[in-house]
């Protein structure tokens, strides 16, 4: 018999040098993580200004992560240290608002961190689960 | 005319409430807002509200329909529902005066549905002004705030309420409340009382002389609009405070799963107010913020047998960010023609 | 009460027109009533004897009018600023807002704005005749007494955490020069920190369904300059002249806020203009408390061409969850 477990919905955006080729190298060994992430591919982190951030929330993400090339490393030299400081802020308001601050991630993956990638979805993807969905910065138009 | 206690304020609101849903002004962080009446909630002595009553039936956003794609066909669910029965109770006269305004434009040809419902449904219980405040200029445009109007009026005196029908739909709910009858003479006093007290105001010397109908050419290239719109910051707290704006937008939501019709408040203070296809009618603040009193003092009344599109509530006086305003307007375009 | 007169004004403005060194003198021009006052152009010394004010209602911060005024001056503008408008004004500048040679600053001290709405909830209706002075007169006509009101009680928002008295940007001072003051403006954020989320979500929940999305917080922020705003562009997608829900009220002061993280001076003129009184300014603040809690202390305005926290970094800047650790939640 089916059970109607819930399903989270995740996205995740990925830096096209590190994070996006680190999920590729995760499928390519065949490591497993959660089909409820849904990548999309920016060409940097930094790319991600608050507006996606939120509009993923709209449009009935319940987790929102962002994934970079580790400090230093940026393609752009320096990207992801404004993507940082960028989203510091942010979370810290959608915090501040009383929205849950575990929906909303930082990490770094490099392209070498196949295995980073799945743990970090997988345990995102848990964490979004034990959660449940995302009431607090929902738009009730966009639910079916 | 009808009579009770003030002290049995609390169960007539029970019996209005028993039938439709009834809204009142109550005071919510220091403002008075219209608010569902439940059990427990008092009526706020506020004069006026910060949103206008006009909400209730011109709601700031509405949905009118829907769009489904489903492969090559569309579906068009219409989502018109009708209103349920509702009471606004505590509206001044001001803003009774507005729903003539805004019948005059929903309700001719073509004929606003939506509407028209919430107008059907809607029973409007208005309450005399006692104690007008300096923004107020209602006499100006004729209004007179101690006969409110609407389909019953009130009196509120210290110990009593007197109540008035003035329509057959408010002659039903009235006499579906049992109240003692009296003799009109009961608030007279009263009357007398305010209109002093009218005479008193700031604003009462201000008239409508030099607008209405006609004057387009006389006023529209008056160059004084420069002046008074040149700190105008062309935000929308004017009109969506306003009573009488009745502009709007309609605009598409796409949810992902489906395409929501809906029309919303429009300022003709937005850079893209009333912005089509070829661009805009409009392109500087002044022309935008002349767009706004020409419409109520000129092109309106031109159109309504000379009734004027501001019924002198204050709210604008009372929340612009720079105190520009329609009083301000008036005094210096009105009265001096050369 | 303001320690300079309106007439050392009208007489400074006055004798900078006349001998040509200015066109034009942004200024406060007088309403129907004594506290509405719109802010202005004179050109004359005849319209400043008229109509020029100065007096506890004069809250506008006249720095974002200059972008739009020095663009059409012919030759320089003065311009009236109190301490707190000198912040928004160096910060305009270093974002290349305006042209500095074009406007002539005369720095006035300020000793707190009143708010309206106080004196309306201290005297109630039918304000006839205000008077300021060492205390507020109110008449009403209501009473033939007049109502004596200490400003301190009726003292702007804004100003109760007034954060410098210190002009930052002049190229005259009229009066003294005060300091930066030590102040609690962020005890609000700090207490709303310490709540529950629940709390937090409530009390924002409650706030911000008020808004009528009337734009008169982006509209008269000198940090929001724009020249076509994002909620007012039909081909950003996200366009919206009105909340349709809660999402999208929340979404518009998350993101009015946050594109002037780094950037606002805390003028206070958003809430100030708010007709719901939200106070935005919490938001605001919010922001500049984080800023100054991870990345230093940082006053926006503070000097011209400092670079704005958000356009800057170090490789040691804190992650995200750190954040929250560091608060030692």
């Amino acid at each position: 018999m089916q059970v109607n477990e819930y399903k989270p919905l995740i996205v995740a955006f990925c830096c096209n040098w590190c994070s996006y080729a680190g999920a590729d190298l995760a499928g390519n060994n065949r490591l497993n993580y959660p089909a409820d992430v849904k990548i999309i591919r920016v060409p940097c982190s930094c790319r991600v200004n608050p507006m996606f951030v939120l509009r993923a929330f709209q449009r009935g993400a319940d987790g929102v992560i962002l994934c970079g090339c580790h400090p230093g490393d940026c393609h752009y030299t320096s990207g992801n240290y404004y993507t940082r400081r960028r989203m510091t802020l942010l979370f810290s308001m959608l915090d501040y608002l009383g929205i849950e601050r575990e929906r909303t991630r930082l990490e770094w993956v490099s392209a070498a961190e196949g295995a980073k990638f799945a743990a970090t979805m997988n345990d995102f993807a848990e964490k979004i689960k034990a959660l449940g969905e995302n009431k607090r910065l929902e738009d009730l138009r966009c639910k079916k | 005319m009808f009579k009770c206690s003030i002290d049995s304020i609390n169960s007539i609101f029970e019996k209005l409430a028993s039938n439709a849903t009834l809204y009142l002004p109550a005071d919510k962080d220091g403002r008075a807002e219209y608010t569902k009446w439940e059990n427990g909630t008092e009526w706020s002595d506020a004069l006026n509200t910060v949103k206008s009553p006009k909400d209730f039936f011109f709601p700031q956003v509405q949905d009118l329909m829907k769009f489904k794609v489903s492969g090559k066909s569309i579906s068009v669910d219409d989502i018109r529902k009708e209103s349920e029965d509702f009471i606004v109770f505590g509206v001044r006269a001001c803003d009774v005066r507005s729903f003539d305004i805004l019948d005059r434009v929903f309700l001719v040809e073509p004929y606003d549905s939506y509407y028209a419902s919430s107008r059907e449904h809607g029973v409007i219980i208005s309450v005399a002004c006692t104690r007008p405040t300096e923004t107020c200029f209602c006499k100006t445009f004729g209004i007179d705030c101690t006969n409110p109007g609407g389909d019953i009026s009130v009196w509120k005196t210290e110990d009593s309420l007197y109540w008035q029908a003035n329509t057959e739909k408010g002659e039903k709910l009235l006499s579906s409340l049992g109240l003692e009858e009296c003799d009109e003479s009961a608030v007279e006093a009263q009357k007398e009382s305010t209109k002093k007290i009218l005479d008193k105001l700031p604003l009462a010397n201000l008239t409508t002389d030099g607008f209405g109908g006609g004057k387009t050419k006389e006023l529209f290239d008056r160059p004084e609009w420069k002046s008074l719109s040149e700190s105008c910051l062309g935000c929308g707290t004017c009109t969506f405070v306003c009573p009488t704006c009745q502009c709007y937008d309609v605009k598409d939501f796409n949810t992902g799963n489906e395409i929501i019709r809906f029309r919303c408040w429009d300022s003709c203070m937005y850079s893209d107010f009333t912005k089509m296809a070829h661009g805009n009618n409009r392109i500087s603040q002044v022309e935008r913020f002349r767009q706004r009193f020409m419409h109520k003092l000129v092109y309106y009344p031109e159109n309504n047998d000379g009734i004027f599109g501001c019924v002198g509530c204050g709210r604008c006086l009372a929340k612009c960010p720079i105190s520009m305003n329609i009083a301000k307007v008036m005094r210096t375009m009105g009265g001096n023609e050369e | 009460m303001q320690k300079i007169t309106r007439n050392a004004l009208i007489e400074k403005a006055a004798s900078l027109l006349e001998n040509g060194s200015v066109c034009a003198v942004l200024g406060w021009r007088k309403g129907e009533f004594d506290y509405d006052v719109t802010p202005s152009v004179f050109t004359t010394t005849e319209d400043l004897n008229a109509e020029f004010v100065w007096n506890d209602f004069c809250g506008a911060n006249f720095s974002k009018y200059l972008i739009q005024k020095t663009r059409k001056a012919e030759g320089k503008l003065l311009v009236f600023l109190k301490p707190c408008d000198t912040y928004s004004f160096n910060q305009l500048l270093t974002e290349h807002r305006f042209d500095r040679e074009k406007v002539y600053v005369v720095g006035i001290p300020c000793e707190g704005m009143a708010d309206i709405n106080k004196v309306r909830e201290a005297v109630g209706d039918g304000i006839s005749e205000i008077e300021c002075g060492e205390k507020i007169a109110v008449s009403t006509i209501y009473s033939d007494e007049k109502i004596l009101i200490d400003p301190k009680d009726v003292l702007a928002e804004r100003c109760i955490n007034c954060k410098s008295k210190k002009h930052v940007a002049f190229d005259e001072l009229l009066g003294e020069d005060g300091d930066v003051i030590e102040n609690a403006r962020f005890d609000e954020v700090a207490k709303l920190e310490a709540m529950t989320p629940d709390e937090r979500f409530a009390f924002w929940q409650n706030e911000l369904s008020r808004c009528i999305r009337c734009n008169a917080c982006r509209d008269v922020c000198p940090a929001c300059t724009c020249e076509k705003c994002v909620f007012d562009n039909p081909k950003s997608g996200v366009e919206n002249k009105a909340p349709a829900n809660e999402f999208e009220e929340k979404m518009f002061h998350i993101i009015r806020a946050f594109h002037v993280a780094g950037r606002c001076t805390d003028c206070g003129e958003c809430s100030r203009v708010c007709p719901q009184h939200i106070p935005l300014h919490l938001l605001n603040r919010k922001f500049i408390k984080d800023i100054n809690e991870f990345y230093g202390d940082y006053q926006a305005g503070a000097e011209v061409g400092s670079r704005a926290p958000l356009v800057n970094y170090t490789e040691g800047d804190l992650e995200p969850s750190e954040a929250f650790e560091r608060r030692g939640e």
